[in-house]
């Protein structure tokens, strides 16, 4: 992976990092109006289903933490274990993809 | 290990000034520390404290130091832990429990006792295009630099770097990333990305950009935090971050 790649690397994870500020303090002070108002599982389902709004800034939630938690994985991999170069890469690109699937299905669980 | 003729001194020296335990490195990269009591004096530096063992207790330790004021930047060690110029850190300040470790700096392979090879360090200052590449000619006039404008004090906060390597024994990225650049060159960089009369910008941001350059800096802030010249590298790391991220986003590099 050449240098220029490299940097356009971390400006994603510093760019995925402020996107995930946003969203984890919405996401926080949804969680804790939903708790303190008592609201059951299906009463959020029914504020969601069909919500396209909701439906959007989960999928941009997820899409940054797909990108934001693989790039610091691959850092941290290659810092402590020493594994570096084009395996770590791939096993990296692997965890996005799957981080970016596993999230996609659940926020289309609260949506459709 | 426990220095026998350092303990003779002391027995021979009883009414003189109180003796500080003084636990020095000794041998290579599987050394271990040896201990001497030296007599403790008013103003002493820890290179005095080394000096007084070479010269009385064990003439075979080996150290480096030249100038001996700060200058040279030769006599950096660990103290206690952490990297100082030995020069000028005063044993009264250092001092624990009347003890004083002595190691080599960490980061960089041990030649002996105090010794390390510096070549990894000076070697990345290369790595990083750390070399002024002008244009003008012996005869041609001088280049005028403003000592007001921006790009000149940002070279003003970096430029007194003495090459001493306590930021790189001091790095954590060093210890985890043998490629990383270190400290010391990435703000030798810096100052030449300010140098307006440097013609060898783009190779420099090159050099010093990505996973073994200023990217890779996790702002620790260690080397800020024990430069004996008060230098802050990280500053420098984050400027080098903004101009690369800038140039690449523009289609650079």
């Amino acid at each position: 992976m050449n240098a220029r790649t490299q940097v356009l690397l971390w400006v994603a994870q510093r760019a995925t990092a402020a996107v995930l500020a946003l969203c984890i303090v919405v996401h926080l002070v949804t969680m804790v109006y939903a708790m303190r108002n008592g609201l059951t599982a299906a009463e959020i389902l029914g504020r969601t289903r069909g919500n396209t709004a909701w439906f959007a800034f989960y999928l941009i939630f997820v899409a940054a933490a797909a990108v934001h938690a693989p790039l610091g994985m691959r850092t941290i991999l290659a810092e402590t274990l020493a594994w570096r170069g084009r395996t770590l890469d791939c096993a990296v690109l692997v965890l996005g993809c799957a981080l970016a699937v596993w999230g996609a299905r659940a926020a289309w669980a609260v949506f459709g | 290990m426990t220095g026998e003729e350092g303990a003779g001194v002391m027995d021979r020296a009883a009414g003189s000034p109180p003796a500080l335990r003084v636990r020095v490195w000794r041998g290579g990269e599987a050394g271990g520390f040896q201990e001497f009591q030296v007599p403790r004096l008013e103003s002493q530096t820890v290179l005095d404290v080394v000096t007084y063992i070479q010269r009385n207790l064990d003439p075979s330790l080996a150290y480096r130091f030249a100038c001996r004021v700060g200058v040279c930047g030769s006599c950096a060690m660990t103290v206690n832990g952490k990297a100082r110029w030995t020069c000028r850190t005063h044993v009264a300040g250092v001092a624990q429990d009347d003890t004083v470790e002595i190691a080599p700096l960490n980061n960089l392979p041990v030649v002996k006792d105090l010794v390390t090879d510096m070549r990894e360090f000076f070697d990345k200052w290369a790595r990083a295009r750390g070399r002024f590449t002008g244009t003008r000619s012996r005869s041609e006039d001088f280049a005028r630099v403003s000592p007001a404008s921006p790009a000149r004090r940002e070279v003003d906060a970096a430029i007194e770097c003495i090459g001493c390597g306590v930021c790189y024994s001091a790095c954590d990225v060093v210890t985890w990333n043998r490629e990383y650049l270190g400290p010391a060159a990435l703000n030798r960089a810096w100052t030449l990305v300010n140098d307006v009369r440097d013609n060898a910008q783009a190779e420099r941001m090159a050099a010093v950009a990505g996973d073994a350059g200023c990217h890779a800096c996790h702002t620790h802030m260690s080397c800020s935090e024990r430069c004996p010249k008060q230098i802050a590298p990280t500053a420098g790391i984050a400027g080098l971050k903004r101009v690369i991220a800038a140039a690449v986003l523009k289609g650079g590099l």
